[in-house]
């Protein structure tokens, strides 16, 4: 059923604010996505009914908790398409879920002279831990570039994969150019070499149907906040065979099976990675996204975002010395760009005071940006509940800031 | 003219002004009418670098004032730039270390000396009064 944008801008109260005496446009939503009533309920529902400490009580309200606790991982496993809920891990989010995957993977599997292959295109979240654990280890970090359109060059992907490489790190969708990397071409591909893959799927999973089973790939990590769930929370899906492998990342409670002045056994899956008493208003506030997302349909969503991104390319190109990075044929909904010679900052400190959020910067994608040699990019990454008439809106703000600094 | 005297007319003239795009307008102009910066002093060693736009402060040192040039590769910046210059640039340095330069609040414009904003101006003004500072030392 196509999306009824009226009833699904009125579960998002922070839709209808204004903001500089305007009405707020939130394009933003590659930094955070807003959250509909139904994820803030759960967790008021949550902490008026249902708060307790989870896993090792006995009573009633533990019980209850760690119940539903448990059903939002196996709600969360069938969303991904998970062959397993013990391979679903709640973490803070995707950079812990990427920490989490660098430190363990390098500790046990990367000794000098290793590589592990990753992108220009990645998120600092998914390029420092790597930086980090090959310089600890002595590895080297090889990095795949991108093609004049964003697109990235999987040539020279496939050319960096060697026997020396242990892992390949890659983003599903960039955070400054939209572009979707076809991970199951990329995927297939490293496996065949014997190497094992990690997505960062941070940017993927909020706009179109994710299945890690059919990518099959060995890693995907996402974030609750980006896609309308609360912030705190975030998930590591990995293979059964890799995180039996991998050694815990942190340690406390709940990870360990038997603690003994000598030495300590840790728990089975996923609880060896979920040290301390876990975000469970996070979890439950992400269970309600999920199944908020599952009433809408991704399919539904994919589409409405993608005729979004349509309108606002159609719309910024009417402009002239517009200069838009990140063309890609596969692109998710969001648009970065420069307004001739305007400072990101500039631009996108105008556009704020016409109501319109957008996001200026690097992106946390220095090496990106470094690539292009700006300063920056403005980027609006657009969701289910903005507009066409918001997407011509940012278009006539667009404009308005090329006048005012001509 | 006295800091205060100046502030007080900065916010005077930005009071004129309802919307804050015609507010920008004004910023814009008083980033064009910023003197420029001798080029030999637009290096890094003059830099101040924030996250996403750059300034670039000098200060010298006359019959006890202090004389402030800079530049910023953002236009906004820029007019802010201008504005503090404005205000402290040829006052002694005692004026400058203890002015609080409350009328960029007063306008409305904390958020671009926040820390957090990362565009070097709250970094310019540490580096303004620090100039003061040693300048007072010296003398």
């Amino acid at each position: 059923m196509p999306i009824d944008i009226q009833k699904v801008r009125a579960d998002f109260p922070i839709l209808s604010h204004t903001v500089y005496k305007r009405p707020l446009i939130y394009f933003d939503n590659a930094a955070t996505t807003q959250k509909p009533l139904q994820v803030i309920k759960a967790i008021s529902d949550y902490y008026e009914n249902d708060n307790c400490n989870i896993h090792r009580g006995v009573h009633y309200l533990s019980m209850k908790a760690t119940e539903a606790f448990e059903e939002a991982r196996k709600e969360i496993r069938e969303f991904i398409n998970a062959p397993s809920t013990h391979e679903v891990v709640f973490t803070k989010g995707a950079s812990e879920s990427l920490n989490l995957v660098a430190a363990s993977f390098g500790k046990k599997f990367l000794k000098p002279g290793d590589e592990v292959v990753t992108t220009i295109m990645e998120h600092h979240s998914n390029f420092v831990p790597w930086q980090i654990i090959c310089e600890e280890k002595g590895a080297v970090l090889r990095v795949a570039n991108i093609l004049a359109d964003g697109d990235l060059d999987t040539r020279h992907l496939y050319s960096l994969i060697s026997e020396k490489t242990k892992i390949i790190a890659l983003t599903h969708v960039s955070n400054v150019l939209g572009t979707i990397n076809p991970l199951k071409e990329i995927i297939a591909h490293a496996h065949r070499m014997g190497v094992p893959v990690l997505v960062d799927g941070a940017q993927g999973v909020a706009h179109a149907k994710v299945d890690v089973s059919d990518l099959d790939c060995d890693f995907y990590c996402f974030s609750g906040h980006k896609m309308y769930g609360p912030m705190g929370i975030g998930v590591l899906y990995g293979k059964e065979k890799w995180l039996e492998e991998l050694p815990p990342y942190q340690s406390g409670g709940e990870m360990v099976k038997d603690v003994r002045i000598e030495r300590t056994t840790f728990n089975e899956l996923p609880f060896k990675f979920e040290a301390g008493t876990p975000n469970v208003e996070g979890v439950t506030g992400l269970r309600a996204a999920v199944q908020y997302l599952k009433n809408i349909g991704m399919e539904e969503i994919s589409l409405y975002e993608d005729r979004l991104l349509k309108r606002a390319v159609e719309g910024l190109s009417s402009i002239s010395d517009m200069r838009f990075y990140g063309t890609a044929p596969e692109k998710a909904s969001l648009v970065s760009f420069l307004i001739g010679d305007i400072h990101p900052f500039d631009a996108g400190t105008i556009i704020d005071k016409m109501g319109i959020a957008v996001r200026t910067g690097h992106h946390c994608a220095q090496p990106l940006i470094d690539h292009f040699g700006i300063p920056g990019t403005v980027r609006a990454s657009f969701a289910f509940y903005n507009t066409a008439d918001e997407i011509d809106r940012l278009t006539e703000a667009v404009s308005r800031v090329k006048r005012m600094f001509a | 003219m006295t800091i205060q005297e100046i502030e007080n007319q900065l916010v005077d003239e930005f009071a004129a002004f309802d919307d804050w795009l015609d507010k920008y307008d004004l910023i814009l102009d008083m980033g064009k009418s910023l003197p420029p910066i001798d080029p030999k002093y637009k290096t890094d060693q003059y830099l101040i670098s924030g996250c996403q736009s750059k300034v670039w402060l000098f200060a010298e040192y006359r019959d006890g004032k202090v004389y402030f040039t800079a530049d910023s590769d953002a236009i906004i910046t820029k007019g802010i730039v201008s504005m503090l210059i404005s205000v402290l640039s040829g006052q002694a340095p005692d004026a400058i270390q203890s002015a609080d330069l409350n009328f960029i609040d007063r306008i409305g414009l904390k958020e671009h000396l926040s820390p957090t904003r990362s565009n070097g101006l709250a970094s310019m003004v540490k580096q303004m009064k620090l100039y003061a500072m040693v300048f007072k030392m010296k003398s």
